[in-house]
């Protein structure tokens, strides 16, 4: 019988006299109706290249969604939008005097622009990932009831912390202008340097928002892990002061990569050498194709138990 | 002999959620099976209403359809994206309510210029004045879900799944609610609809599945199987919340 529809019925009331049927009487091939009406299993996780279409789709969601939470989180506080540059003001501030009392003479001659650009660069990262971490599992009323490819948050993170980080950049550059550095065409570095910081925030935003919906202790343990990270980054010393093989392997950490990226563009007498940018670029890529993988592998998991 | 083509397959859908209880000393992590094989065929023009106690598994099966939760075993097939309307998620609480309305549409894919040119039509749908420029959390439950039924009927769907949204909601927009429905099914929609209010479901439902224990206890004309509910709910033949069917809260095992 040509009947695709099995219409053993599911008690429509056109099924005819088997007006109340149970559950045992419904069709017994379900998979191959609904093939034959082509209807696609739902919540399932697309291919890699799918989805990445999918994402790019969203992109003005990403971007609106990011704008207005930067915009929403800058109100709450009585000195709003001031606070994305005081935070890490303030912060320069302390580590510079206390660093800079104990270093005595022994610290670098340009102090004031070395501390706060490390400051501020290293601020970026450790904001995002923080951030980041919670991308997923801080947005269960938007996960809850929209459908959408998941990894949009992340992004919407990341490009959050980067609008952050804009008028922080500026108020740094005054305050390099300040302590007497000359404008130069090398700032003009800057601005990828941010963008590739930006991306490897994404990638590693990415690897923690999964972990931390797989784990939820993961919170717990990153703010240490950031500290333990700011004290190894170079924000307050220069590299120099170790000996060669520890040097090398301390000039691979991705945020002392973007710190002197940053230095070597804003300060006079540190030139940007090439290295750093390699460093960070080998970080970012691994960590943004690693990052995107993670995330998409648990896509079907993402606010549910 | 035509038959309508369905729209949604449920085939043995099985959903175990696992909850971690806090106990003495160590913690447990118990594995509460909320549906336990549910088979259902829903077909176009169909509007569907879904019965139960609490706790028997209703919002975990729309959730299913809408696929927002992963099936522990079985599968669910649909015509296109469900979209689910439930009373219990506030899209971004900190947000303005017009806010809400351009992200929730460029979430559920619309462009820029498809927001724009829908926000009129949901902002008069969801009929909150002045309160748009409110924060979403600062709604009653009752705004709340005229918001987002206004946003996600926006974008239209095949299927529309609508768990108790209109519940919390005035006359006015049950009876708007209401009309939506039954638009969407004139256009060989398919719409589930939650509630405990049976006259409701009694309105505008001509079949009404009945979820017990995570099982399907009857599928049949609304008529039919409301009448079946009644008299069961009436003669508290159901027993104790908690202990419902066959072993629902059972299960164990430590972590």
């Amino acid at each position: 019988m040509n009947d695709p529809v099995g219409l053993a019925g599911t008690g429509h009331p056109e099924a005819g006299p088997r007006g109340t049927v149970p559950a045992a009487s419904v069709p017994p091939d379900l998979p191959g109706l609904a093939a034959r009406y082509g209807l696609a299993p739902v919540g399932a996780r697309p291919p890699l290249g799918a989805y990445l279409r999918e994402l790019w789709r969203r992109r003005h969601f990403a971007t609106a969604l990011a704008r207005s939470r930067f915009v929403a989180n800058s109100t709450g506080d009585r000195l709003g939008m001031a606070w994305n540059v005081l935070r890490p003001l303030t912060q320069a501030a302390v580590y510079g005097l206390v660093f800079g009392i104990l270093f005595g003479a022994d610290r670098p001659a340009d102090w004031v622009a070395f501390v706060t650009c490390g400051v501020f660069v290293f601020g970026f990262t450790s904001q995002a990932l923080t951030a980041g971490a919670r991308a997923v599992t801080g947005n269960g009323g938007l996960v809850r009831a929209l459908r959408f490819p998941r990894a949009v948050l992340p992004v919407s993170v990341a490009l959050q912390e980067l609008y952050a980080m804009l008028p922080a950049i500026g108020v740094l550059a005054v305050i390099v202008l300040a302590t007497g550095e000359p404008v130069s065409w090398t700032w003009l570095l800057v601005l990828p340097a941010l963008a590739l910081q930006a991306l490897f925030n994404l990638g590693g935003g990415l690897l923690l928002a999964r972990l931390t919906a797989d784990v939820s202790d993961v919170t717990q343990l990153l703010p240490f892990g950031l500290r333990t990270l700011f004290y190894l980054s170079g924000v307050f010393y220069e590299l120099d002061r170790f000996p060669d093989p520890y040097r090398q392997i301390m000039e691979l950490n991705p945020a002392h990569a973007f710190i002197a990226m940053i230095r070597g563009a804003f300060l006079e007498g540190r030139a940007p050498g090439l290295s750093p940018w390699l460093v960070a670029g080998a970080w970012t890529a691994v960590l943004l194709v690693a990052g995107l993988i993670v995330f998409w592998r648990a896509e079907e998991r993402y606010g549910r138990d | 002999m035509t038959e309508r083509p369905p729209t949604v397959v449920v085939n043995d859908l099985h959903v175990t959620y696992r909850v971690k209880v806090p106990g003495r000393g160590r913690r447990t992590t118990r594995e509460v099976p909320a549906l336990r094989g549910v088979d259902l065929v829903a077909r176009e023009g169909e509007s569907i209403g879904v019965v139960g106690r609490n706790g028997s598994g209703k919002s975990t099966l729309l959730r299913s359809i809408a696929g927002l939760q992963t099936p522990t075993r079985g599968r669910v097939f649909a015509d296109g994206h469900p979209s689910l309307l439930s009373v219990n998620a506030a899209l971004i609480g900190d947000l303005p309510g017009a806010r809400n309305i351009v992200l929730g549409g460029l979430a559920l894919g619309l462009t820029p210029r498809q927001v724009a040119a829908k926000y009129d039509e949901i902002a008069e749908f969801a009929g909150l004045g002045d309160f748009l420029q409110h924060p979403m959390r600062t709604y009653s439950s009752g705004m709340q879900a005229r918001l987002r039924f206004a946003i996600a009927t926006a974008v239209p769907q095949r299927v529309l799944l609508v768990d108790e949204a209109l519940a919390t909601g005035d006359a006015e927009f049950r009876e708007r609610g209401e009309e939506r429905i039954a638009a969407l099914r004139a256009q060989a929609g398919t719409v589930f609809l939650v509630s405990h209010t049976l006259a409701e479901i009694e309105r505008s439902c001509d079949r009404c599945v009945w979820i017990e224990g995570g099982r399907v206890r009857l599928d049949g004309p609304a008529s039919t199987v409301l009448g079946a509910y009644r008299e069961v709910t009436k003669s508290g033949r159901l027993g104790r919340l908690g202990r419902p069917g066959r072993g629902r809260a059972q299960g164990g095992g430590s972590a």
